[in-house]
């Protein structure tokens, strides 16, 4: 199999519509009470765009992060991928897009702890089905880009919280994906630490990928070009343009 | 899943198999057992069933052996000077020819104790006087020289054959065929060496290893009809006719019908009982039921250890998908398929069981290989034992881990993602 991976530019003049929710709700039903996490989210997300999430506690930013990263669907309205409608996707489909198109970065890292580095960052490129030597070859190109080349046999209990969250991101960036989702990704690190993982985002944003990242903290969603204001499951403010 | 997916899928579940060494070593003992048990028990059940096929097929299956047996009560009487009389009568032989329908033909014998001596060498022998036809029904290999033919009965030569251990004992080979040999007092030209084949066995061979056969009329004229019995110091008289009756039936499917025929017949004719038929094909159904009932009971015990080994190993399993919601959840969001999470745990199982299975593989071949050692009794592994058992342990992989596998698939990603 031939590794060709094509880096998403975004100097293109009229800038692509990655992401269209219209009208998406999102309702828990719990024996017989309703839970209304999300309602009506009408929502675009352009190719390039640095998206901050923000809202107190279960105001639905995770909600609203798992609907857009597939991992759930809507209970009304509909979501639009990369022109593809969502509601026609089965199981199988969602996993595939979840693999090529869409990198996830969570507050507690996630990393599996009985796999090395380089074996956490190879997984998605061994779900794509690449060769173990081509996998090895992208993971220490990985590990280079997020600054842990010398990390590649420790296992994630042997790295500080810092570095956990660069594994993560090597991890989440190896098939290339359009998007990036990170849920509160600084949210157990310190602020410094904090600091330094927004830059790589940063970093990420200016090679050309989407980044869509919940927050609670404003001077984290101060990285982000674009901010969308959730109140008890509704767009309460979108801001978007650069700071 | 590509080729390529299942090994790196087989490495991930070795590794992680390994993370729990006692654990997974614990769950594998069930399949072990019941994988030993099933080799061991079926290599000691072949090996039984092989070795009383062989012998009985040593006795003819298509002959009936008929024996002198002196009746009980006459032991208990203990009068030394009594001639014991009993047995099987030349009579008999010519009845049973006669007018039983299926008989081919008969092969009488008597069998006296008598030593041998060639030279300087001495030895007992056990001298079977009987008719050439013998050589037709206990078919054994010719080592030199010939069998008794028709002709030296008719001429009542005074010439014997003898058996290689026999031969050995005597220091005669196969340069000794021409060579007399000292029977009891008189001389006897010995005209040739069979191969014989008694075993130890369980089964009663109409052949022994130091057998003499002469023509029975010889014996007749030589030794006469009593023979005398040294016994706890007390001499014995007895007289027999004839010690034993071979009888070959035309097909095998006569054989029982002849059996009861004759058994009808002599207790007719006889007394006392004072004989004892004995059927080798009957022995030889009845050792193929054994073999069967014994392969059944076998089987069901086996079974029973194979089931409770799945069952740990599903239980196991299920711990393990508890255990790893997490780590599931992670690989879903990263973009595993469910039939990829299936297969990641079903590798898991399957390389457990195939790993106890090959544990027990080694077992089971290991224990007949003592037992043999310090019983004695033989045993044969199959091979269809040894795939029949792997295949068993791969299967119960499969099965027991089918469902576990079948959970881990699916979990919602989101709640595995959050579990702790
Ligand atoms: N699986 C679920 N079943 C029922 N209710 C749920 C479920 N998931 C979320 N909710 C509810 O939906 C609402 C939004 O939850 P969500 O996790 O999106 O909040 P959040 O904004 O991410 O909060 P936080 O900042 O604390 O992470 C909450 O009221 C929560 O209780
Ligand atoms: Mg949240």
């Amino acid at each position: 199999m031939n590794p060709s991976i094509s880096v998403v530019h975004s100097n293109t003049d009229a800038p692509v519509e990655v992401i269209r929710l219209q009208g998406v709700s999102k309702v828990y039903r719990m024996e017989s009470v309703e839970v209304r996490a999300l309602t009506h989210i009408t929502w675009s997300v352009r190719q390039g765009d640095f998206w901050a999430i923000m809202g107190a506690s279960g105001s639905g930013k995770s909600t609203l992060l798992n609907l857009v990263g597939l991992l759930d669907r809507p209970s009304e309205g509909s979501y639009t991928l990369n022109g593809m409608n969502v509601a026609d996707l089965d199981d199988d489909a969602m996993s595939q897009q979840r693999l090529l198109r869409l990198g996830f970065i969570f507050q507690s890292f996630n990393l599996i702890p009985q796999l090395s580095v380089q074996e956490n960052i190879e997984l998605p490129l061994f779900y794509r089905g690449w060769e173990a030597a081509t996998c090895a070859r992208r993971a220490c190109e990985l590990a280079e880009k997020v600054g842990l080349a010398d990390r590649l046999r420790h296992r994630p209990a042997e790295l500080s919280g810092g570095q956990c969250q660069r594994v993560a991101i090597a991890r989440a960036l190896a098939n290339e994906p359009a998007v990036l989702l990170a849920d509160e990704p600084t949210g157990n690190l310190d602020s410094r630490t904090g600091t330094q993982i927004m830059d790589l985002l940063v970093e990420m944003n200016q090679e050309g990928r989407t980044i869509i990242m919940v927050t609670h903290e404003s001077d984290i969603a101060a990285y982000a070009s674009c901010r969308l204001h959730l109140r008890d499951g509704r767009i309460e403010r979108l801001e978007q343009g650069h700071p | 899943m590509t080729s390529l997916g299942f090994l790196r899928h087989l490495r991930i579940g070795v590794k992680d198999l390994l993370r729990h060494k006692l654990r997974s070593f614990l769950t594998m003992l069930g399949v072990v057992f019941g994988v030993g048990s099933v080799v061991a028990m079926l290599a000691v059940g072949e090996g039984a069933s092989s070795q009383a096929l062989a012998e009985i097929r040593k006795l003819g299956s298509n002959n009936i052996l008929l024996s002198s047996v002196k009746p009980a009560e006459e032991e208990t009487q203990q009068r030394p000077s009594m001639m014991a009389v009993y047995g099987l009568l030349y009579e008999d032989d010519a009845r049973l020819r006669e007018t039983i329908p299926h008989v081919r033909r008969t092969v009488p014998a008597r069998i006296l104790r008598r030593d041998g001596a060639l030279g300087e060498r001495r030895v007992e022998l056990r001298l079977v006087a009987t008719t050439p036809d013998w050589f037709d029904l206990v078919r054994r290999e010719i080592i030199a020289g010939r069998t008794l033919l028709r002709r030296d009965a008719e001429r009542m030569a005074p010439v014997c054959v003898l058996t290689e251990a026999g031969a050995r004992r005597l220091l005669a080979g196969a340069h000794s065929v021409g060579e007399r040999v000292r029977i009891g007092s008189e001389l006897f030209e010995v005209i040739g060496i069979l191969r014989n084949e008694s075993g130890g066995g369980a089964i009663e061979t109409p052949d022994e290893e130091l057998d003499a056969y002469i023509p029975l009329g010889v014996a007749q004229k030589l030794f006469g009809e009593v023979s005398v019995r040294h016994s706890q110091g007390s001499r014995e008289m007895e007289r027999v006719e004839l010690h034993r009756i071979i009888v070959e039936v035309d097909a095998i499917d006569h054989v029982e019908k002849v059996a009861s025929a004759i058994e009808a017949m002599l207790s007719r004719c006889h007394r006392k009982k004072d004989y004892r038929i004995s059927v080798p094909l009957a022995l030889l159904r009845q050792a193929e039921t054994t073999k069967r009932t014994f392969n059944m009971v076998l089987g069901s015990i086996a079974g029973i250890s194979l089931l409770v080994g799945g069952i740990g190993i599903m239980n196991i399993m299920l711990a393990s998908v508890t255990e790893r919601t997490r780590e599931i959840g992670i690989r879903r969001a990263i973009g595993a398929r469910r039939r990829q999470i299936v297969a990641q745990f079903l590798l898991e199982s399957v390389v457990l069981s195939g790993a106890g299975g090959v544990v027990g593989l080694g077992l089971g071949v290991l224990i007949p290989k003592m037992i043999t050692r310090f019983s004695g009794m033989p045993t044969v592994v199959p091979l269809y034992s040894l795939m029949l058992s792997f295949g068993i342990s791969a299967a119960i992989g499969v099965v027991f881990g089918l469902y576990p596998a079948w959970r881990a698939a699916m979990l919602d990603p989101i709640a595995a993602l959050r579990h702790e």
